[in-house]
């Protein structure tokens, strides 16, 4: 049996997406696990100019299908095609980044394909699951599919035991991507199948906004929420962001209160984040704030109660009030530097 | 006339979760939770209410859960939907998204000819945003995720501007299709106080089950199925029966997906520095900081 671990490979038909290198290199870690090989599945018009990039994760079979009517992303014909190659080659385990395109790809593709998937996992392992019952059922390695459940106030661990392949999704910034080497694999021509009542959709017009702020790839991030208290007075946290030359953070209570724009929103629900620096500003620690930026390598909590969660999973905190102790670390660092 | 089928659920209020929610092995208590209209479906349902605001359609929700989901369904009712249907079932309990969409669809499809579905694009319980594409999957229809905003329909053309990686996307497409909706999207009416009225007397079979006749102020007539439906407030319940579906497809058996564990979230108790909100204290921090790399 065939136990390769495919991802789908993302792009804007110029670039792949930082999230399909990032599973890649998680892809390559289960593959390992496994003895296994590591697939990308690329659909679109022209993939040559991707191989070398998706190899370069180590990547040992790029599945490559191209064709015109796949050039932009549309759910039918790219679950066709996937669906198609998957029966072919039967492979254990399909990961999708959870973006808007992967969301909308990955349950259909699971629906025709009658397997389960599950959804924005924060976790991936290799392991074992015994089905309770009164004749308990040993299944091996498993791919455990681990994510928040109930807006994050718990963490569930889902199998797939049965119905394979197993897919998950995992949110752009969760894996961590590995360096490209060079390395070189073995591309594998799919013929596409395009069907006439798979292309009632059609693009008519397509308008690029490429976001503003990259906070997955900040390596200082300054963020504030509701504790801030308003407008203005956010303008702190802008100021300590740039004297440290880092990106603005802000907690969903701060987007909605309108002090930031969504884009900056860290969290369950905006952008997950692993700077090597975060600094949350009156911000409480909700758990949905925390599945954002746990994985931060040191984190600064600035917050006016010594009870609050963030304290829990800060390193270095101060309990004082944001509107004094910014304006004094903006003066203590242009005085140190 | 437009037919639209609009997915809503009744979620439990995650946002309003407290500790006593918790169960001690760290699982969650539902019956401890509010419930609410799970946010999104309720921009699912404007959508399809101006729809038919603007060129005339007939509106159905539908819902799957438990019998008490009824609730939800008199909401659709109380702000403009012509129709409501509750999925539920014994059988039903248990199911992950596939085992879900395959009841809906099942349900669609016993509707007849259906033009659009919208369907909110996720529950705030599960976050998965897996139903609506797998309903439209089984129904065999294509589907449009994230819908900005709606720029044309015409005959059995419908255009849509909707959110796509790193911006946005017009596409056009031949109906019948499902409709994945944010909260984005519009802003949802509030209920008419007309309607409330009228509706909040709509039932359920198994609510007029409950009720005790042999209560001195119940009117036993006008508690029968038929008086309802006469009067337009039954409330629609289908099972496993009526839709004659497979019973190794729903609920827990029809779920690829199990839990294999659920842990309560932990906050580590990590080594913190304390440092005080004094200039002194904000400077060694700093200093701290910079002598770790980690800034400067
Ligand atoms: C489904 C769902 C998804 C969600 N997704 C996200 C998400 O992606 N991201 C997210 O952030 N939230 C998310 N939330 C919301 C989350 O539950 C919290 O409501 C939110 O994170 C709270 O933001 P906050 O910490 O800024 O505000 P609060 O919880 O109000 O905390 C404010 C803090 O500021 C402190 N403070 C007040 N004044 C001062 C001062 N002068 N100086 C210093 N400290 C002060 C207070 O002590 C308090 O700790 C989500 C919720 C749900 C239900």
């Amino acid at each position: 049996m065939s136990r390769e671990v495919w991802v789908f490979i993302e792009h804007n038909n110029e670039k792949v997406l930082d999230v399909s290198k990032e599973l890649l290199s998680e892809g390559r870690r289960l593959a390992d696990t496994l003895k296994s090989e590591l697939c990308g599945i690329i659909l679109g018009d022209d993939n040559k100019k991707f191989y070398k990039e998706v190899f370069g994760f180590k990547t040992d079979k790029i599945y490559s299908i191209e064709h015109k009517e796949l050039k932009d992303f549309r759910a039918l014909p790219y679950t066709t095609n996937i669906v198609n190659a998957s029966k072919k080659f039967n492979p254990y385990i399909i990961l999708f980044g959870a973006t808007l395109t992967g969301r909308e790809l990955a349950p259909r593709v699971a629906s025709k394909l009658r397997c389960g998937l599950t959804a924005d996992c924060t976790e991936l392992k290799i392991g074992d699951y015994t089905q309770p019952g009164p004749q308990p059922k040993v299944y091996k390695d498993l791919l455990l599919q681990i994510r928040p459940a109930f807006g994050g106030n718990i963490i569930a661990t889902i199998v797939n035991p049965e119905m394979h392949p197993q897919m998950a999704t995992v949110r752009p910034g969760v894996m961590k991507m590995n360096e490209i080497v060079k390395f070189e694999g073995k591309v594998i021509n799919v013929e596409p199948v395009i069907e006439e009542k798979d292309l009632v959709l059609t693009i008519v017009e397509k308008i690029k906004q490429e976001k503003k702020v990259n906070l997955t790839g900040a390596s200082i991030i300054v963020a504030g929420g509701m504790g801030v208290g308003s407008k203005e007075n956010f303008k702190l946290i802008e100021e300590l962001a740039k004297v440290l030359g880092g990106e603005v953070g802000a907690s969903r209570a701060a987007v909605d209160a309108g002090w930031i724009h969504k884009d900056h929103q860290v969290g369950q629900t905006g952008v997950t984040v692993r700077p090597k620096l975060y600094i949350a500003c009156g911000i409480s620690g909700s758990v949905q704030h925390l599945a954002g930026m746990i994985e931060s390598k040191q984190i600064v909590a600035i917050n006016k109660d010594p009870e609050a969660d963030i304290m829990k999973v800060a390193h270095y905190k101060i309990v004082g009030d944001l509107t004094k102790v910014i304006p004094m670390m903006i003066k203590a660092y242009k005085e140190k530097v | 006339m437009y037919k639209i089928v609009v997915l809503v659920k009744q979620v439990p209020d995650t946002h309003n979760i407290t500790a006593n929610a918790m169960k001690e092995d760290g699982t969650v208590n539902r019956a401890a939770l509010p419930t609410i209209f799970n946010p999104e479906d309720l921009n699912a349902l404007e959508a399809a209410l101006e729809i038919k605001d603007k060129f005339g359609a007939e509106v159905t929700a539908i819902t799957m859960g438990p019998p008490a989901a009824a609730d939800v369904l008199r909401e659709c009712l109380y702000r403009g939907a012509d129709k409501v249907i509750l999925l539920t079932d014994r059988a039903f309990a248990g199911a992950d998204t596939l085992a879900t969409s395959y009841v809906i669809s099942e349900a669609i499809k016993k509707l007849g000819k259906v033009d659009i579905v919208f369907a909110g694009r996720q529950a705030i319980d599960g976050d998965t945003a897996q139903v609506g594409p797998q309903t439209a999957e089984k129904l065999d229809i294509p589907q449009i995720g994230y819908m900005l905003e709606l720029k044309s329909l015409k005959k059995d053309v419908i255009e849509v501007k909707r959110a796509i990686e790193n911006g946005v996307e017009v596409v056009k497409c031949k109906l019948p299709v499902l409709i994945t909706v944010t909260e984005q999207t519009n802003t949802p009416r509030f209920p008419s106080a007309k309607k409330v009225a009228v509706y909040k007397k709509a039932m359920t079979k198994s609510e007029i089950n409950k009720i005790d006749p042999n209560q001195s102020y119940i009117d036993p007539s006008k508690y029968s199925e038929e008086y309802l439906r006469n009067k337009g407030l039954l409330i629609e319940e289908w099972g496993l029966n009526d839709l004659k579906l497979d019973p190794s497809m729903c609920g827990f058996a029809g779920s690829p997906t199990k839990v294999y564990k659920i842990d309560s979230v932990v906050l580590e108790a990590k080594e913190t520095k304390n440092y005080e909100p004094t200039f002194e204290g904000v400077s060694t921090l700093i200093h701290e900081l910079i002598q770790q790399h980690i800034i400067g």
